[in-house]
């Protein structure tokens, strides 16, 4: 037919548009996550490693409170030592959550912060902190997980206080999976 | 090619007809025989999904558990939504356009008939797939027509897996469906027969075309990072492994709002052709009926949020979002206003097509308002999950775009069988359904107002009586489509016969073609009518 190379050109063009859609759906994911720590929104924090510490802003004094959550089906007993901190701005804080496996089996946790109001996300400065790695524990053993932040003297004034939150996600299943896998493949 | 055909056909006297058997069906390439597959595959699936509705009517007809577990009940839910979504609108929408879009535009047939063929031959076996899952170990999917994760992934059943195949066939078989009615509008339109001279059910099939490939390939994308949560160890939407959750619901709406015009524009291009034909006047505002279309095709690509109001926004996205929202309202007003002034001072009649097309304007009307209260972002937070979402979508939805497809399939009956329908019937047909719907669906208004939640097998006692109200609407609506289906029925094997111009005011190249339509129509392209030159 005379029309058929007119319909190859148009459908290949719509066959490359609906793929380009299928990797759209796929770069939503990245681009989520940079429009997040863009926007600060969400409660996820980003600022994480040392920062100079200049004098803190004695005129405002910040409430942080700590929250542990667990996840669904996590056994540990999970808490913070202080529930409420008092910070002023561009001072470094060190607290401590204790982490207990009440199980007869060895598990892995990972911690997972979020911060609300989401808006003072991205003024935590994290130094250290337990959410940065995993946690293992043995049957029955505790731990006393540090953290060490700051917030940010940039920090809008009509924040007074703010929160953070941490769940605990039970991964010993991943976890354990991918050491197997990690053995066949060095086998 | 095509000119041995014509000289076949020249030297035979005619146009070879459908082969015989089974094979006619399974191997046909006949634009007209896959759109009858399509139309009768979507009405099994209309009735395998209002089954399904009538089961959690009669659950909830009184308050406490009756007739089904609550793990059922939510199976039942989600089967209904999605068959209803991807079995009975779409298919019926690509059905129509099949049988319609290459007699509109004047081709012999669709771009692309091998494919066409192999389309419609997709979706079966994904139905056959998705509904199996009802037989499974674990149930059938029980999260929602709209699969959050994690209820879809972490906490879903084990058929899950054969429900993502089952979106990937549809999506498959929806993007080729799309791919082909594209390349027959834009590649096979009769000569002289420009864009802005196209009938309007075209112009909003190609505009409801480009949506489906923009997000169904979206969709596809999303249930595959499913799958790939569920089975393969990553963490899409799993915060433990630095995932979100609400991640899932922005990819999954930037799919989904555009996937609810997919189900409402072809509705408006129907009603757009009956309206005129019964009122026995042009269609007031072709142009900027067009336009609106285009509009609100653009603008649903930045409104998905409204659906997640209460995630946790920011101020800022609440604001985008509600405005952006309430501007849909402007195009669809202009369709509204179109289709009014298009019947005023009209020599209206009303036959069955007709009275399906204004109870479509009266009532998808009132879905739009309910759909601008829920748009109002601080009110939202008081309706999110409860029966005024249920009510505002089944009034688009049901009233809108199913009404809008019995009304086409009564419009062009008689140019696929060569007979009238039974208008008696029609009219019977037409007064349960209208009657049904809204004994149904408005009480659900108040219902939700008053706080009861969707999706649950048991309510508070305060909301028994419009419960109750609300199943009897059901049955009466569920059973008036079997007056549907033997009106369909007789119209096929007989009744007066239909001239080529069905109805008196009808215009438009379908109807310069005999009635019943050949099984091959326009092998050379044919001269514009009046008036459409």
């Amino acid at each position: 037919m005379s029309t058929q190379p007119n319909h190859l050109r148009l459908v290949r063009r719509l066959v490359l548009g609906a793929v380009l859609m299928f990797g759209f759906g796929f770069a939503l994911v990245p681009l989520y996550d940079v429009f997040c720590e863009i926007t600060g929104l969400n409660g996820k924090i980003t600022n994480i490693g040392p920062v100079a510490t200049a004098a803190p802003d004695t005129s405002r004094q910040i409430k942080v409170r700590l929250i542990a959550v667990h996840n669904e089906g996590m056994p540990w007993a999970f808490g913070p030592l202080d529930g409420v901190i008092s910070a002023h701005p561009g001072e470094m804080k060190q607290t401590a959550f204790r982490a207990v496996n009440p199980t007869t089996r060895r598990m892995v946790a990972q911690a997972i912060p979020s911060v609300a109001p989401a808006e003072a996300a991205q003024y935590l400065h994290k130094v250290n902190c337990f959410c940065f790695e995993q946690q293992a524990l043995m049957a029955g053993e505790s731990v006393e997980m540090p953290l060490l932040f700051v917030i940010d003297k940039q920090l809008p004034e009509h924040i007074r206080s703010l929160t953070l939150s941490y769940t605990l996600f039970d991964i010993s299943p991943e976890v354990s999976a991918a050491v197997v896998a990690g053995k066949e493949q060095s086998l | 090619m095509s000119t041995l055909d014509t000289t076949m056909a020249t030297e035979t006297g005619g146009h070879h007809g459908p082969a015989k058997g089974i094979g006619r069906w399974l191997f046909t390439t006949n634009h007209k025989d896959i759109g009858s597959m399509y139309l009768w595959f979507s009405l099994l699936m209309f009735f395998l999904g209002g089954c399904m509705a009538l089961m959690i009517r009669a659950e909830l007809f009184q308050p406490g558990l009756q007739l089904v577990e609550p793990g059922f009940f939510n199976q039942m839910t989600t089967m209904h939504g999605l068959i209803m979504v991807f079995g009975a609108v779409m298919p019926a929408f690509v059905g129509l356009a099949n049988w319609m879009v290459p007699m509109m535009i004047g081709a012999p047939d669709m771009a692309l008939p091998r494919m066409n063929n192999w389309s419609f031959w997709i979706l079966p076996f994904a139905f056959a797939m998705l509904v199996s899952t009802l037989f499974m170990d674990g149930g059938a999917p029980n999260f929602g027509w709209t699969f959050y994760a994690p209820l879809s992934t972490t906490y879903a059943p084990p058929s899950v897996t054969y429900f993502i195949f089952a979106v990937h066939m549809m999506g498959i078989s929806s993007i080729m469906g799309a791919i082909n009615i594209i390349a027959t509008i834009l590649n096979m339109r009769a000569p002289g027969m420009t864009m802005m001279k196209l009938p309007l059910f075209c112009w909003t099939w190609l505009i409801t075309a480009f949506l489906l490939i923009a997000v169904m390939p979206v969709l596809a994308g999303v249930v595959t990072m499913m799958l790939m949560d569920i089975h393969f160890g990553t963490s899409f939407f799993d915060a433990a492994g630095g995932g979100d959750p609400v991640l899932f619901q922005h990819v999954f709406w930037f799919f989904g709002h555009p996937e609810v015009y997919i189900m409402i524009l072809p509705a408006f291009g129907i009603i757009s052709q009956i309206i005129p034909t019964f009122a026995r006047k042009r269609l007031f505002g072709y142009a900027s009926m067009v336009y609106a279309t285009a509009s609100i095709a653009i603008l649903s690509f930045l409104v998905w949020a409204h659906h997640m109001f209460t995630v946790g926004l920011p101020l800022a996205g609440e604001l985008f979002f509600m405005f952006a929202t309430m501007l849909i309202a402007v195009p669809t007003g202009v369709k509204v206003f179109n289709w009014v002034a298009t019947m005023f001072r009209g020599s209206m009649t009303f036959e069955t097509p007709m009275l399906f097309a204004l109870a479509f304007v009266v009532l998808f009307t009132i879905g739009g308002f309910s759909g601008l209260m829920l748009a109002i972002a601080p009110v939202d937070f008081q309706y999110h999950d409860t029966y005024f979402v249920v009510a505002h979508f089944h009034y688009v939805l049901v009233p809108g775009a199913v009404f809008a497809i019995m009304a086409g399939v009564y419009y062009w009956l008689p140019k696929w069988t060569g007979h009238m329908l039974n208008e008696r019937m029609g009219r019977l047909h037409f007064w349960l359904s209208f009657i049904g719907v809204n004994v149904t669906f408005f009480p659900m208004h108040f219902i939700g107002l008053a706080g009861m939640p969707r999706r649950i097998p048991d309510y508070a006692l305060q909301f028994a009586d419009f419960n109750m109200v609300a199943t009897l609407g059901a049955f009466l609506f569920g059973f008036s489509q079997l007056v549907f289906l033997w009106n369909v029925i007789a119209c096929v094997r007989g009744g007066r016969k239909a001239e080529a111009r069905a109805w008196e005011g009808a215009e438009g190249l379908e109807w310069e073609v005999a009635s019943p339509a050949p099984y091959h129509t326009f092998a050379t392209p044919p001269k514009l009518p009046e008036s459409l030159r």
